[in-house]
This record gives structure tokens, sequence and C-alpha cells, in this order.
């Protein structure tokens, strides 16, 4: 999947302040059908966002006016539970760059990386200022700045007023990869020679 | 030398590249493709124009979006007929084997994989759901990836990758009576959390694993993903290789000895350290049934259900407080990878055989594979179970997902013997509750959550 590169984000955030966010919750199932990987942006959260009769629940915070933005913060150990690489696709299509969150399971986090959503992990007392901050005013932007690797976060409309920056980790090599909107599998096919090398030793 | 584990043996033997950063370039011995996952990636490395690198070492099946009826003469929704096409067309144009909808070999990934001795001890393998795990069962570095990750093998039969820390998760003492793989596997995920697995590779140990078949092993195995591992492995003993030793795609005479020595070695040394050490004790271990929605909720079937988590409890229409026993539930679900083997069949038909399913309940028995169906015909299964007033369907993921049409109803409640009871993982408005084979088969004849302890000796029905 190609992207865009990720730099610098300033974007409001949208809260869904809920812990173990599986990926069945963020795509069900039933909206796996397709061949493509376009598309799945309208069915992101899609048994929270919409009634059984298939209209927009108002109570859901996508539906709201503060439901639009490229940060999402979320609770911890978020992307649990099956593989599927739509929930990464979805989150993306629907325009979210940013997943902020005190943890993220392994195979979610793998998955984001490899889409262009930067899983930006804080710590469990983090988070919960954040929650806080957001709460005060949801309609503040944040910033995320990838290079520097520096999260600020503020509850008032002008950011020169920050009340909370704090640095993130990330692996060299993917913070590269997202920066520059390139992947993996490039790299690897270009391993062929050192492959095939430690094939020759190798019995399965 | 320095002592090992068996997962860090295993990890060097296959690193490729280690690099400056800590990851390593990791070699896939086998990658399983099913129709969901595949589609995308087989499209991406034809986009980039890269050829499918070891097509030999890939095994490609149908069983997550199909239905389990009718299979010969499908009818499928349009979108489900592409994907099972498209899957079709990609094994053909890269010369893939692959074993698709009424092929004798067909069936859930992970039910055909170690049934067919394509699995083997001390391989690392990779499919493109998080339930690989369950091969771990063997001995083997089993873990599920992404769609992206999935193109990477096709490209390059390897994956970049952070090594995972490891954790030994020892249960001394043996499993009671009535008390199954899935129950310890429950009590375990209730106990640590459905977090605790992350960032971990876990090892399972101790006499309840050592005395336990390979298919109770691959429960355990299979359901390490739920508490956030990567995947979870037991070293292979003499029930490992009992189990696949002519099996379809087993070697034999000379091949198969030298590949046993070799297995013989895959263990632990006895001073290696772990991470992480948890023990338990089997005894301690009961039935176990979840009430909420993360498969973290389990609770002893002879316990109440736990007050707080008020969105898990508004979902499952329950207050709290009160006893899970005796409480309705209106279907029963006996399958998926990881209660839908032969082993599992048995256990369900021996409990009801010469009961009479509840009227009340609708029953949904899809066996794991097309050999595990066969079988269970051939074992007079299927008769115990018709005489109870059960069908056989055909083999799929099924109701586990409910991506087809077995999909439970909204408010239902489900005895089922899968994986995961997340809000609507069964269908909209599912109500899932996670338990053995057993406790499936005492739920489906009294309609009721019961002990599988107590009714055969109090209900004889
Ligand atoms: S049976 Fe369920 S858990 Fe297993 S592979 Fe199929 S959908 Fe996944």
């Amino acid at each position: 999947m190609s992207f865009e590169p990720i730099t610098t984000i300033k974007s409001k955030v949208v809260k869904l302040q809920v812990d173990n966010i599986d990926t069945d919750r963020i795509i069900p199932a039933r909206f796996l059908k397709s061949v493509d990987s376009s598309g799945f942006g309208k069915n992101l959260f899609h048994d929270w966002r919409y009634r059984p009769d298939g209209t927009p629940d108002p109570e859901f915070v996508l539906n709201k006016p503060e439901g639009q933005g490229q940060i999402l913060l979320t609770g911890k150990n978020f992307g649990c539970g099956s593989s599927r690489e739509h929930a990464a696709w979805a989150l993306y299509q629907y325009g979210f760059r940013v997943i902020i969150s005190s943890g993220f399971a392994d195979i979610f986090r793998t998955n984001a990386l490899n889409n262009g959503l930067l899983p930006l992990e804080v710590d469990v007392d983090t988070l919960a200022r954040l929650m806080e901050l957001h709460q005060s005013n949801p309609s503040a932007p944040w910033t995320v700045d990838l290079q520097s690797e520096l999260l600020t976060a503020n509850s008032r409309l002008k950011t020169e007023d920050c009340e909370l920056q704090t640095a993130f980790d990330i692996n060299p090599f993917r913070k590269q990869c997202l920066l520059t909107g390139s992947d993996v599998i490039d790299y690897l096919a270009g391993l062929k020679p050192q492959i095939i090398e430690y094939e020759a030793n190798h019995t399965i | 030398m320095k002592s090992k584990t068996l997962f860090d043996k295993l990890w060097d033997q296959h690193e490729v590249l280690s690099l400056e950063d800590g990851s390593s370039v990791l070699y896939i011995d086998r990658h399983f493709l099913h129709e969901v996952t595949s589609p995308q990636a087989f499209a991406g490395i034809e986009k980039r124009g890269l050829p499918f690198f070891r097509p030999d070492q890939a095994i490609a099946t149908m069983d997550h979006n199909i239905p389990t009826t009718g299979q010969a003469n499908p009818v499928m929704g349009v979108e489900s007929g592409l994907q099972v096409d498209r899957l079709k067309e990609n094994c053909a144009k890269h010369g893939i084997t692959l074993f698709g909808m009424t092929h004798p070999m067909n069936g859930i990934v992970h039910v055909i994989g170690p049934e067919l001795g394509l699995t083997r001890p001390g391989m690392t393998i990779v499919c493109g759901d998080s339930h690989t795990s369950t091969h771990g069962a063997f001995g083997t570095i089993a873990f599920g990836i992404g769609t992206s990750e999935v193109e990477m093998v096709m490209a390059s039969q390897c994956l970049l990758q952070r090594r995972p820390k490891t954790m030994r998760i020892t249960i001394n003492g043996k499993l009671e009576a009535g008390v199954s793989a899935k129950d310890l596997i429950l009590y375990v995920i209730s106990k640590l959390g459905t977090g605790a697995g992350t960032g971990y590779f876990l090892e399972f140990d101790g006499e309840a694993i050592r005395s336990m078949s390979m298919e109770g092993r691959m429960t355990v195995c299979n359901m390490a993903i739920e508490m956030g591992a990567r995947g979870g492995l037991v070293a292979p003993d003499d029930t490992t290789f009992n189990y696949l030793i002519h099996r379809e795609f087993s070697s034999a005479g000379e091949q198969w000895e030298k590949a046993l020595s070799g297995w013989k070695l895959l263990k632990s040394d006895e001073d290696a350290v772990f991470d992480r050490q948890e023990t338990f004790k089997a005894s301690d271990i009961g039935p176990m049934i979840t009430w909420g929605t993360n498969p973290g909720a389990g609770i002893p079937i002879t316990g109440t259900i736990p007050q707080g988590d008020e969105k898990a409890l508004a979902y499952m229409g329950w207050q709290g407080g009160e006893k899970i026993m005796d409480q309705k539930i209106d279907y029963v679900f006996v399958g998926s990878c990881t209660n839908g083997r032969i082993e599992d069949l048995r256990e369900f038909a021996s409990y009801v055989k010469g009961h009479k399913k509840a009227e009340s309940v609708t029953a949904w028995i899809v066996p794991g594979s097309k050999k595990v169906e066969l079988q269970a015909r051939a074992e007079g299964i299927e008769e115990i179970l018709n005489e109870a007033g059960f069908d056989l369907r055909e083999p799929g993921c099924s109701a586990c997902l409910a991506m087809n049409d077995d999909k439970i109803p909204a408010g239902k409640y489900c005895i089922s013997t899968s994986n995961r009871n997340f809000e609507g993982r069964q269908g909209p408005g599912a109500r899932t509750l996670l338990a053995s084979p057993l406790t499936a088969a005492a739920a489906a004849l009294t309609g009721r959550i019961s002990d599988p302890r107590r009714v055969t000796e109090d209900c004889r029905l």
C-alpha cells in the first residue's frame, strides 16, 4: 500500500476513550469481502457508528462535529484481536494518520506502520493527562512532529500555549519509512542475494 | 555456550540478518494463505513486478468466507464468490498448492496444517491470520501477520521483525476430569489479562501441558494471541512425534529418522532465562466460561458475573452480581481452529450420546476440516449427533467470525467453542460465551449454562 509521507501533523483530535478496542470493532468481518484495499473508511467503527437500520448514530463521536481530525486519542491495548490489515486501511482511509494510546497490539502496530499510520505510544499517566486536556477543549489542535519525535498537546486554540509536550519513541527504520512514504517490501526484495545464501545452509 | 530458550534457538536459526536497531530479517519456512487476507498481497507483488519468490513453501486453503452447507453447489454473495475465485486464479498463476472448497484436504488453515503434516517442529510459520499461533503446539515459531507482511513473505520469504521477549507459563499438576485445554487457557488469560502477552512470545510447559494431546496443546497455543502474545509454543516430545508420523506430508523412512533426531533436541536449556515466568496449579482450574466481551472475561462456571464493567454488562444484557450457571442460552457453536478438531467432536459426541438437544437451542457443529468431517462420519460421530438432534455441517470458520451466513442474531446468547467474544464478533449484537466443547455440550442439552461435571450425574435428561 502506498501512503502519503508523514512529517508534521497539526490537527484536531478525535477522542474515543475505550480500552481494548479490537479490530472486529474497528471493522467487522462482514466488511472484509473486498479483494481491493480501498473503500474501507466508510465502515470504520461500523457497529458503533451506525444504528441497525443503517442511519448514523448521533451519539457516536465520528458523527459529531468533533469527529473529524487526523489524530485519534484512544484507550489502552488498541487494535487487539484479528490480524486484519483492513483495520489500518479503514483508519487511514477515514483520514487518521496518528493513533495515540498507552499500548498497541503487536500485529496492529506493524500493520499501522506498514500503512502510513503512526502508532504513538505514551505511558498510562500521560494518556490520562491527554484525555483531560482534550476534555477541557476538544477542538484545540495538537501537533505531532515525527522528525523530532515530539507530541505537543494543549487545551487552547493557539499552539504557543502548549501545556504538555511529550517525546515518543519510534524505530529509526520505521520512522524513515513514514517520513519518506516508502515501505519494507522493496527493502526485503533487495536482500535476495543474502536470502539465497542463507537458504543454501538451511533445511526445512 | 550461553543457555537459551527454545524460542531464541529457533529465532537465531532463522535469522538471515540482524540489524543494528535490534530487528531481524527472519526467514519463513512455511506460509499459509487464505482467501480473505491474500488478494491485496498478490496484487501488491504483481504491481511491483516481483515474482512469488518461493511458491513451494506456500499452501492455500479456503475457510473464512465460505458457506458450511451445500459447498458442492455454493450460493454465495457476489463479493464472497469474488474472493474464492480470486484465490483460485492467484494460486494457478503463481503455482501455489490450493485446497479449495470440497477438496479432501480443505479446512481451516490452522487445522489442516498440523493434520496434514505440513506443520513440523522447528519451523517458522506465518499466515495472514492471528491464530497462526496454533502451530506453536509443534515447537515452531508461528505467528499471524497483516497483508503487507503477507506480501513481504511472497516477495522475499522473509519478514522484518523485532525479537519479542520470552515468557514461560508453567502449569503444574494434572487437570481433573471434565476440565480441558480450553478451560486451562481461559483460566490463564483471566488471570494475566488480555494485554499481558503484548511484546512476548510464550512457552507453555509443566505436567498439565506435557500430559495433553496435540489437539489440547493446539487449543492452548491458539489462544496465546488472546493475551496479546505474538504466539506460544510447546517443546516437541513423543506426543508430537506420534501425532506427526504417517501424516500425508510427513517424511518417512530415513528422512523421518533424520528429522526426528533433530526435533528431539528442540527444547529450552535447563537454566535458560525467560523475561517473565508465570506458574499455575492445574488443580485450581475448573470449567471456565466468559461472561463479557473480551477473552480475558473468563470465570469459573460456578462463579458470579462480576460488577463494574457497565459497557460489557449492558452489551451482554446482565446486571452483574448474579450466578452465571443456569442462565439461558439460545445457540451453541462447536467448531473453529480452537476446538473444531476430531478430538473436540469426539468429546462433544460422547457427552450428548443418548440424550437430546434442548428444543430451545439452535446448534451448529462445524468440523475444522474435510478430514475431520469424514472422520466424524466414519467413526459414527455423525450418527450419534443426529440421534441427539444435532447436524454436522461442512468445514469452515463459520460463526467464529460470522463472515458467511452463519451469524448469531442480535441479542441471542451463544455458547461458542471459538476464541473471541468481542462485541459483534459472531454477528451484530450477538452475545458470545466462550467455553470448552464439554461445557457447550452440557448447555446444548439443558438450554442453560451448566456444569459439564454435573449434567451427566443429575440431569440424565
Ligand atoms: S476459525 Fe475463527 S479464529 Fe480460526 S482462523 Fe477461522 S476465523 Fe480465525
